[in-house]
């Protein structure tokens, strides 16, 4: 059996086209190095888990496990990350672009500011490399909206969870623009925030919003 | 003001009266306090001293920056300690805990590190003599040896973190461990020797290409300062 290999996503938009809020060179080197990284070792991870399972090599698999999650959540979360970010002068940059899920936050936050300071609290307080996102998940009565944070590459694959947006708060997705002033990082985010795919997203299905990744396999 | 936290400000005030002469000669001694508070300690070198290994823009932003934040957080956290131990407020005492893990232990982290590094004129990437050299020999066959996989352990960290040749205290072997995030080398293991593999460590010079940060970093190394934390 030969098992999948997966190459990097192409960035819908130039390298230069989330500037002034995300630098070229930023992006340049998180797309064509960073996330190609996550890429090359899952890939040497699935081959070698591959042949672990034709010589029912259990200790092997069992030790594979952490290098796949890691490397496998690298390539979910930049590919989930770069979809949902677009040009501040589009107009999917524009919350009007999301009516349902404004909606929504409206009436889980109460507005929007609070719904961003909850985003930004939660964001800041990560002690380490994680994620921000902001989650659908379904099941109970309706579904809910919930801000969630998760360590280094860990991906939003829980039950009935479905990523609508996520921010990367790796240093490398802002030190060299940014230093040591994540806030302001934080606070620039928003003028690059896709509100047309997170509506989608929250729209759609799991399946929906992972997409991206059977088109880079 | 409980009388615990009083004694323990006036021990610690003490304690710095007493230490301050020779609070730069080794261990923990540069974690210095002002009335109970930590303080960020000067570096022992200038900011440009580490390179080419280490930029002094990275340094200077390290240091005066992300140690400072540490410092501070930490204040805030053991402050807000205090008053709930005041209160008997558990539930706040607990949920404190993380931060006082996080931000002291990125203030203990980074000050045996600045205190691990020296210019190569002050030293820097000689390597060790004595007791230290040998048990490096014993676990890991020579320092070259050591080094490599110490590197390998660096380049294995999945997120913030840090790499440190410790001493098990119940066996005296050296060995290398890596620590998530700011977690802070405690209990059984003795810190020697670390090296900081967040990215802020390394980024605003080497970018991605880390494994050119931890070959570097070796020439800066003052084996002097773990001889004196080995025991
Ligand atoms: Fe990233
Ligand atoms: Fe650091």
């Amino acid at each position: 059996m030969q098992g999948a290999t997966y190459s990097l996503p192409p960035l819908p938009y130039a390298y230069n086209a989330l500037e002034p809020h995300i630098s070229a060179q930023i992006m340049e080197l998180h797309h064509s190095k960073h996330h190609q990284t996550y890429i090359t070792n899952l890939n040497a991870a699935l081959k070698s888990q591959q042949e672990a399972i034709q010589t029912a090599d259990i200790p092997t698999q069992v030790s594979l496990q952490p290098g796949i999650k890691f490397n496998a959540g690298g390539h979910i979360n930049h590919s989930l990350f770069w979809q949902n970010l677009c040009p501040a002068n589009s107009s999917d940059a524009k919350p009007s672009s999301a009516p349902k899920l404004v909606e929504k936050i409206k009436a889980t936050w109460g507005d929007e500011t609070k719904f961003r300071e909850a985003f930004k609290t939660a964001l800041l307080g990560i002690q380490g490399s994680g994620w921000g996102w902001l989650v659908k998940v379904e099941g109970g009565k309706e579904d809910r909206l919930v801000i969630m944070t998760t360590k280094d590459q860990d991906p939003v694959v829980g039950k009935g969870e479905i990523p609508v947006f996520g921010v990367d708060m790796w240093e490398h997705a802002y030190y060299l623009q940014y230093l040591n002033g994540k806030a302001a990082y934080v606070e620039n985010i928003w003028n690059v925030i896709n509100w047309k795919t997170a509506e989608e997203r929250y729209l759609g299905s799991r399946a929906d919003a992972f997409k991206v990744l059977k088109a880079s396999m | 003001m409980s009388t615990t936290l009083l004694r323990s400000f006036i021990f610690r005030s003490a304690l710095r009266a007493s230490a301050s002469a020779s609070s730069r000669k080794a261990g923990l001694a540069g974690t210095t306090f002002v009335r109970g508070k930590a303080t960020l300690p000067d570096l022992p070198y200038d900011y440009g001293a580490l390179e080419p290994a280490i930029s002094g823009k990275i340094m200077e932003l390290h240091h005066s920056k992300h140690h400072n934040t540490y410092v501070t957080s930490f204040n805030n956290a053991t402050e807000q300690m205090a008053e709930a131990r005041q209160k008997e407020d558990i539930q706040t005492q607990i949920a404190l805990q993380p931060l006082i893990n996080f931000h002291g232990g990125g203030h203990i982290n980074h000050t045996l590190f600045w205190e691990n590094l020296a210019p190569t004129s002050q030293g820097g990437g000689e390597p060790p003599t004595g007791g230290l050299s040998k048990a490096i020999n014993d676990s890991y066959g020579s320092l070259d040896a050591m080094k490599e996989k110490f590197n390998a352990a660096l380049a294995g960290i999945q997120g913030s973190g840090w790499a440190w040749l410790v001493q098990d205290t119940q066996t005296g072997n050296v060995i290398i461990k890596t620590y998530a995030n700011q977690d802070p080398v405690v209990g059984q293991f003795r810190p020697l020797l670390g090296i900081d593999a967040w990215e802020h460590a390394y980024y605003l010079q080497y970018q991605n290409r880390k494994a050119e940060y931890f070959n570097a970093v070796w020439d800066v190394i003052n084996w002097k300062a773990a001889e004196k934390r080995f025991k």
